[in-house]
């Protein structure tokens, strides 16, 4: 892909998530939190489910240690995607700290649907940047002027979230792999979804991929024998190339 | 009684929850196993994440309304090789259009 085509993507992106911030940011006020607490969850927690679950709790009267411990297992897929992205772009020293603040979907998505290391790091770093300016700015707007916009469903801003994670996957989804978690991890989150608290059915999807890296036959397929460590799925084998 | 501890807390634990992933030690990521599955991870979440997205209604219960349209129409557009904007901007069209006609 294009650079100019990384910014675009990570851009618009940036500008679609942010709009939500102004929900945000209205929804925290109106659930009595004051205007420094609302900056504070957008900068500090910056990930979007957590910070809702978190108001949300609190302005219906839950206790706070309810909204921290639902607010975690919304972010426990952050830690996962760290994972992969550590391994992938090799962040080192204040690098690595910052990456790991900027570590939400968007981020991980956007460089994901890359298929070089560069450009990955480059999606990575744009999109998360772009979102939490963005996020940061509408959030500080919401809790000053209010829900402008009015419902974001009305805009269709949930579906477009939907629909650009989806086109982020899309590329990835050429490799069989990970066709098949992808299937997998759909039937597993419908099937959780009616039983399960919010930030569970996503990590119960988290299981379609050790069920397809543990599947039986992907092993022959797998390492070329004079090959020192065992090539990852995805575009890691594409990105280790560029890295050399 | 203030927000501060809670929103303070649920930022401590949501950055150590980030940072968690960067600071495991490489050699534990690195057998056949473990490395194929924590590369397929991000497929597995993020494609949970578009069902809870597409899917969830009132107290977690499923409902298929304008969301799922505009996804089904998203998937339609990148099996025809459209472009990353008109994707986003196709969902985001058909689900407010949808939603203006009082449907979802």
């Amino acid at each position: 892909m294009q650079p100019d085509a990384v910014a675009r993507q990570s851009l618009s992106v940036g500008v679609a998530t942010g709009a939500y911030g102004l929900s945000f940011g209205a929804l925290s006020v109106a659930a009595g939190l004051d205007l420094w607490q609302t900056q504070a969850l957008s900068a500090l927690l910056f990930t979007g489910g957590s910070q809702f679950a978190v108001v949300g709790i609190l302005g219906a009267g839950g206790l706070g240690s309810t909204a921290v411990a639902t607010s975690s297992l919304l972010g426990i897929r952050n830690g996962l995607y760290g994972l992969e992205l550590s391994r992938e772009l090799g962040f080192h020293g204040w690098r690595r700290v910052a990456a790991a603040h900027l570590t939400i979907d968007e981020s991980t998505a956007v460089a994901m649907a890359q298929s070089g290391r560069a450009d990955a790091r480059r999606g990575f770093w744009l999109t998360g940047l772009a979102v939490f300016v963005f996020w940061n700015l509408m959030t500080l707007a919401g809790a000053l002027v209010g829900n402008t916009l009015g419902d974001p469903r009305t805009w269709g801003l949930d579906a477009a979230a939907a629909g650009a994670f989806c086109a982020l996957l899309w590329p990835r989804l050429r490799r069989r792999e990970a066709q098949a978690t992808a299937v997998i991890a759909v039937v597993l989150t419908l099937v959780a979804m009616p039983h399960t608290p919010a930030g569970v059915p996503v990590l119960v999807a988290a299981l379609a991929a050790a069920i397809v890296a543990g599947w039986p036959g992907a092993r022959r397929t797998a390492a070329a024998p004079s090959s020192p460590e065992p090539p990852p799925a995805g575009n890691a084998a594409t990105a280790e190339e560029d890295a050399r | 009684m203030s927000a501060w501890p809670t929103v303070l807390a649920a930022a401590a634990a949501g950055f150590a929850l980030k940072l968690a992933g960067y600071v495991v030690p490489r050699h534990l990521l690195d057998g056949w196993y473990v490395s194929r599955l924590v590369a397929l991870l991000p497929v597995a979440l993020l494609a949970g994440l578009v069902v809870t997205q597409t899917v969830t209604g009132p107290a977690g219960a499923l409902v298929l309304d304008a969301r799922a349209v505009a996804v089904a129409v998203a998937l339609v557009a990148l099996a025809l090789r459209a472009p990353f904007l008109v994707v986003v901007v196709l969902a985001a069209g058909v689900a407010a259009g949808l939603r203006a006609l009082g449907w979802g």
